[in-house]
């Protein structure tokens, strides 16, 4: 008896939460090999955003209070951020797959700790956010795309899209844990897609009139457009950056408060 | 005595493509109806992007080469409508698979109708809700200060534009439902098409556009849709202007309905 009781807490006391971790984002990103539809958001739609974007409203760049010349370097960062929020939906999407076909029955029985199961998504949206990264400044470069700050400004897009990318994929989970399918995915894009586009994505502040100034100004994406943009229309201040790091802060303790909720109530069930 | 008659009247159906069509679209038209989450982004959506572009580029009409417009509004009325249209003929090619994959087709195609009426009736259906979409959306764009500039004229080109426009998008859809008989691929069609209408003026006018892309939107059959019913719109009546709306709109849906009339043609032959 006393052997059967030890025999579990022991195995679970030699699984390593990383370990399993790091097994579950290898997992989600498997997919993205053996599904290549599942990337079109975070890649292709990204790419289309950039081409599409800069082509139409190249002339946007000329209304009086716009901040740069240069409509790759306004919309570059945007396409970034917007792949990075889908990256982290995909890693959710992932976990609905495995929820939907009982996979995630057996995680759920395992001794694996809950936090585990959490990081795993993380990790591979973390990881996923590369894609949209390098593909859209590519893209972008081909296109004549200007650094105002080299190389810190990338990193301070790349920093903000892992924000991003952890604050989407704690929200898919959250929604995912609570109906357990991938048709919670267009419920988690369509709120991607509102929040970024009441926000300084298409234009800035100083551009917008009416009821999309005030709705812009409350929509944390503002702030965190404004950390992703300093390096490409700007230069880096502290100024730009800390509202975007204290949104990517909130909105990660947040949602993933939520997620981590709706897991271990799926536990529970 | 009633079997007769309904022998008779059963025998003066099938005797009458007009009626097999008007049962077909009717039926297109209440199956679109009793599904909001089918028509309501298509109105939502085109909307809420107007409203948000509206608000974002009012201040690029005053940029050297925009049309002169009262509001943005105004010029994104055409797009608007015809982005609502897209949603709408996407929707039409999603229920013709969903006809074959739960086997209403089959029904159909066992019955003593006018074959092509299964296709004429869907597009025919499609065509009255792109009339109402396109009422919707003049009346919804009027309540914020949108005005056809050409009046009444314009705005029957409008509404006829709007259902030619559904059959033409219609029938691209119908003709990947119909191939496919899959509502997942029909669906997936949804971004190619959406292209084409991002890669137009629908948006922005092709004269502030620059490079490669102004020289795609410019050969795009879309942007000579949407500059001759932009015209119509800001400007004021021209009979020109309105023949190549129409007649470009018309030739896209000669096109797409011979396309899908094709599809159904090899179906026919392998069932």
């Amino acid at each position: 008896m006393t052997t059967v009781s030890a025999a579990p807490s022991e195995v679970a006391h030699h699984i390593s939460t990383v370990a399993v971790a790091r097994t579950l984002a290898n997992r989600s990103l498997m997919r993205i090999r053996r599904i290549p539809g599942a990337i079109v958001p975070t890649v292709a739609m990204p790419v289309f955003l950039l081409i599409s974007f800069s082509g139409a409203f190249s002339s946007v760049v000329n209304i009086p209070g716009f901040p740069t010349d240069s409509i790759l370097s306004w919309v570059a960062p945007y396409a970034v951020i917007q792949g990075s929020a889908f990256a982290g939906v995909g890693a959710s999407q992932a976990v609905a797959s495995d929820l939907e076909n009982g996979f995630y029955d057996r995680l759920l029985m395992s001794p694996s700790s809950r936090f585990s199961l959490m990081l795993g998504p993380l990790s591979a949206a973390m990881v996923r956010v590369l894609l949209p990264f390098t593909v859209v400044l590519a893209v972008a470069a081909i296109g004549g795309l200007e650094l105002t700050e080299g190389v810190r400004g990338l990193l301070m897009l790349l920093l903000t899209a892992e924000g991003v990318a952890l604050i989407a994929t704690f929200y898919g989970l959250a929604l995912v844990y609570k109906f357990r399918t991938q048709r919670s995915g267009s419920l988690v894009q369509v709120g991607i897609f509102v929040v970024m586009f009441l926000s300084v994505g298409q234009v800035p502040l100083a551009v917008m009139k009416g009821w999309l100034h005030g709705v812009a100004t409350l929509n944390p994406m503002t702030n965190i457009l404004r950390m992703a943009r300093q390096g490409f229309v700007d230069q880096i201040t502290w100024a730009d950056t800390w509202p975007g790091l204290l949104v990517i802060l909130v909105g990660t303790l947040l949602f993933g408060r939520w997620a981590y909720r709706n897991l271990l109530r799926l536990t529970e069930e | 005595m009633s079997a007769v008659t309904e022998a008779s009247a059963g025998a003066e159906f099938h005797a009458q493509p007009f009626a097999q069509i008007r049962v077909l679209a009717r039926r297109s038209v209440l199956a679109t109806l009793r599904q909001p989450p089918v028509w309501f982004p298509a109105i939502l959506f085109p909307l809420l992007l107007a409203a948000v572009n509206a608000a974002a580029f009012n201040r690029a009409t005053a940029l050297p080469g925009f049309p002169p417009v009262d509001s943005f509004f105004d010029f994104l009325l055409p797009a608007s409508m015809i982005q609502g249209v897209m949603f709408g003929a996407v929707a039409g090619g999603s229920d013709i698979a969903l006809d074959i994959e739960d086997g209403f087709f089959e029904r159909l195609l066992a019955a003593p109708i006018w074959r092509p009426s299964i296709l004429v009736g869907r597009l025919a259906g499609g065509a009255a809700l792109g009339a109402i979409q396109a009422l919707l959306f003049i009346g919804v764009f009027s309540l914020f200060g949108a005005r056809i500039h050409s009046g009444v004229p314009g705005f029957l080109v409008l509404v006829l534009l709007a259902m030619v426009m559904a059959i033409a998008i219609g029938g691209v859809t119908a003709a990947v439902g119909v191939r496919t008989g899959s509502q997942e691929t029909v669906q997936n069609s949804f971004p190619l098409i959406f292209i084409l209408l991002f890669l137009s003026s629908a948006f922005f006018p092709t004269q502030l556009m620059t490079g490669v892309y102004q020289q795609v939107a410019e050969a795009n059959p879309i942007t000579w849709v949407i500059d001759a019913a932009r015209h119509l719109v800001v400007v004021g009546w021209s009979w020109s202007e309105a023949a190549v709306a129409l007649g470009t709109a018309g030739t896209l849906a000669v096109l797409s309905v011979s396309m899908a009339a094709r599809q159904l043609r090899k179906r026919l032959a392998a069932s």
